[in-house]
């Protein structure tokens, strides 16, 4: 199966490790796997600013990198989420529907579709939490949100069962938002300042060392919070303990 | 115009920046409340099954506005109930002044009503010389400080005991020491129970209205509203259009959802029926507009309509939690706030909908399936759509539209590392005046080799293999 790989352009710039650790992962379940080279963005920053007209350019360029494709998949539940509900600035044609429903965030791709059982390479020994993004919950639905009341699942946690050695720790708050929020966490910098630090200090009091999410952009905003507050704690792709790496 | 535009974000960092005891104090309490709220709600298998319902309920009643009004006045004038009708708040002062001066009261008591809040009704009152008193505690604490109410529920949640004995301490004469709930509280009745039995009407608000029956239902904790009510000789409701239920067995679904989604608990302590004026008693109904019919021929957003006024998605909203409601200068905080104000006053309300990380849990735990998160984001298009966003945000998001529509432009910008700084990702930092990332935040540091030359250099490599 040949399927391609959409990396957000904070990814490729900030964390490729997280990339690369999606790339292989894809490639040792014996995809093949192509990622497309003008891709840029799928124009999420601008769309949730409300600047449709900003962020149609961006669009129309993701439709045509990754038009044709089976599958489309971006290690960023926050960017797929766009994609699949509010890539909206241009007009609905075929090919950006296609595009639009082809488009899986890695979890659920690895969950849902691939229905993964193991990874028998992974092998991480640490106490670490696991953050689920707002957009891979209540957008993409990859776990059950805590206040609407109906069984519990999560399929990020369920992948990360998998992974030797792994010491899952619970939050107080587990479904919290962490305050990124993208231009938000600019333009409301005090309220994101302080619901990022409320969340590192969730995953201090638990004894987390790690910090997991299949959303490096929360992470990058958790990461500065802790440097900053001087919190020793490590901040790291779902992608790369699954794939053992790169770390 | 733009001088009287909210500044919430500048607002919610005066509450953080205040001190290290109230945002805190404020979010713990209202998280407690959320919690609440989830184990109730957990302890009643049909809940998403009611809050289906609920939702079908308002929304049908909705699209017969109409028809339901007036069976609703019918039926109440039939239980001898006098109806009034208001198309906005001038026009609710109005028939509310007209009702007590006729009457010479120049004393009233009041229960919580958020529309008349949104009709500025104390004021206005006290204007003509009409005394005013809030009979709920909450509402009683800000308006002794003279503040609006910061939640839809719990009007003072924002404060402190400390805070409150102190401004006890300077209204009533209790000892500003005495931070003890029981104390200060005791002594809060024992203040209003003079003015609860001088005043010449009491006015309470309207939560469900039944078509049906023409009657109407007010829920309190406090039995605040019962007095109201039941010592004065009148009462007189304030009603929006949208409080409409169609028979009294839809009654019970509300009930169920309102107060386990507001505080956690089964029921409001009262629950209270009226149906016409009590003997030797008047009733007085001003069923009153103020902007809800323009909401309902809105596509979009007409769906706010079905709020029960619950303040479940302020307690659950984290950016409400750490802004505290008065942060958003409008009669509706939190994310239902968000979507409300805008409809009173666009520009003035402008920046509300950028006070949210669109996190979605708002949608989730409201009652009647209100799609707030997605509202939220419908009005940021129409925000930026009628150029109401400071000219800063639209020229850093037309340079990154300009950016990321041209591949190798991105790719330059991005390869130069530092200058990347000025685009990719980095729209978080396009505003350099501004530059707040990096007040509570470390930079991230950025790769030496991006995805894309890993990509390249791999694939490069895969092709060479063979030929060696």
């Amino acid at each position: 199966m040949k399927v391609a790989l959409f990396i957000p352009c904070y990814i490729d710039a900030i964390y490729p490790e997280a990339g690369i650790a999606t790339y292989e992962l894809l490639e040792r379940f014996g995809l093949e796997v192509e990622y497309p080279l003008n891709q840029t963005c799928c124009g999420q920053p601008m769309a949730n600013e409300g600047d449709q007209e900003n962020s149609a350019a961006a669009e129309q360029l993701f439709v045509e990198n990754f038009s044709g494709y089976e599958y489309i998949i971006g290690p960023a539940g926050s960017c797929v989420k766009h994609v699949r509900h509010h890539l909206d600035a241009i007009p609905q044609t075929t090919a950006v529907r296609e595009v639009r429903t082809r488009t899986y965030e890695l979890v659920e791709f690895l969950y849902d579709i691939l229905k993964v059982e193991a990874f028998p390479w992974a092998y991480f020994r640490y106490k670490a939490s696991l953050h689920n993004s707002c957009s891979s919950i209540r957008g993409l639905h990859i776990a059950q949100p805590s206040e609407h009341m109906a069984p519990y699942y999560n399929k990020s946690e369920e992948l990360l069962k998998m992974v030797e050695g792994l010491d899952l720790v619970p939050l107080d708050r587990p479904d919290e938002c962490c305050g990124f929020g993208g231009t938000f966490c600019v333009t409301d910098e005090a309220v994101s300042a302080r619901m990022g630090l409320d969340k590192v200090h969730d995953y201090s009091r638990q004894g987390a060392e790690y910090v997991i999410s299949p959303d490096m952009s929360c992470l990058m905003h958790q990461q500065g919070i802790a440097r900053k507050a001087g919190i020793d704690m490590k901040f790291i792709h779902i992608a790369q303990v699954l794939n053992g790496g790169p770390f | 115009m733009a001088k009287q535009r909210v500044d919430v974000a500048g607002n919610a960092a005066s509450f953080i920046d205040q001190d290290d005891i109230h945002e805190p104090f404020h979010d713990k309490n209202l998280w407690a409340a959320r919690m609440k709220r989830d184990a109730a709600a957990r302890a009643v298998p049909e809940w998403e099954d009611l809050r289906t319902i609920a939702s079908l309920i308002k929304e049908h009643t909705l699209t017969h506005l109409d028809h339901y009004l007036e069976m609703f006045e019918a039926n109440a004038i039939k239980r001898g109930a006098k109806v009034y009708w208001a198309r906005d708040a001038a026009e609710h002062n109005q028939q509310l002044w007209e009702i007590l001066s006729a009457r010479n009261i120049d004393a009233i008591i009041k229960s919580k009503s958020m529309l008349q809040e949104e009709c500025g009704m104390t004021a206005f009152l006290e204007n003509r010389g009409i005394s005013v008193t809030e009979s709920d505690l909450g509402e009683r604490i800000q308006q002794l400080d003279n503040q609006p109410p910061s939640h839809i529920v719990m009007p003072a949640i924002h404060k402190t005991p400390a805070d409150i004995a102190a401004i006890f301490a300077n209204a009533i004469g209790t000892d500003p020491n005495n931070t003890d709930p029981h104390y200060l509280n005791e002594a809060m009745r024992a203040d209003a129970r003079k003015r609860f039995l001088k005043a010449g009407a009491g006015m309470t608000g309207v939560n469900f209205a039944i078509a049906e029956t023409g009657s109407f239902v007010v829920c309190t904790n406090e039995g605040n509203a019962d007095i109201g009510a039941s010592v004065p000789p009148i009462h007189i409701a304030s009603m929006g259009i949208e409080k409409l239920l169609p028979k009294v067995s839809d009654l019970g679904i509300f009930i169920r959802l309102l107060s386990r989604s507001a505080l956690g608990t089964l029921a409001t302590q009262y629950t209270s029926h009226f149906s016409g004026p009590r003997k030797g008693g008047e009733l007085h109904i001003i069923i009153t507009d103020n902007g809800r019919s323009k909401r309902l021929g809105l596509d979009d957003f007409w769906h706010s309509l079905k709020c029960i006024r619950c303040g479940a998605c302020m307690n659950t909203c984290p950016v409400y939690r750490r802004s505290g409601g008065l942060a958003y200068g409008a009669t509706y905080s939190g994310p239902i706030g968000i979507i409300l104000d805008p409809t009173f006053d666009e520009s003035k309300y402008s920046e509300l909908p950028y006070h949210s990380t669109l996190c979605g849990s708002c949608s989730e735990v409201c009652p009647v399936k209100i799609d707030i998160s997605d509202q939220i984001l419908k009005w940021r298009k129409v925000m930026a759509a009628k150029k109401y966003l400071p000219i800063s945000r639209r020229l850093a998001f037309g340079a990154a539209g300009k950016v990321f529509e041209h591949p190798t432009l991105f790719h330059g910008a991005e390869t130069a590392a530092s200058a990347a700084m000025k685009v990719t990702p980095h729209f978080l930092l396009y505003n350099r005046g501004l530059n707040p990332w990096g007040r509570h935040r470390e930079l991230p540091h950025f790769a030496k080799q991006t995805f894309r030359e890993w990509y390249l250099q791999y694939k490069q490599q895969d092709n060479e293999e063979p030929q060696q």
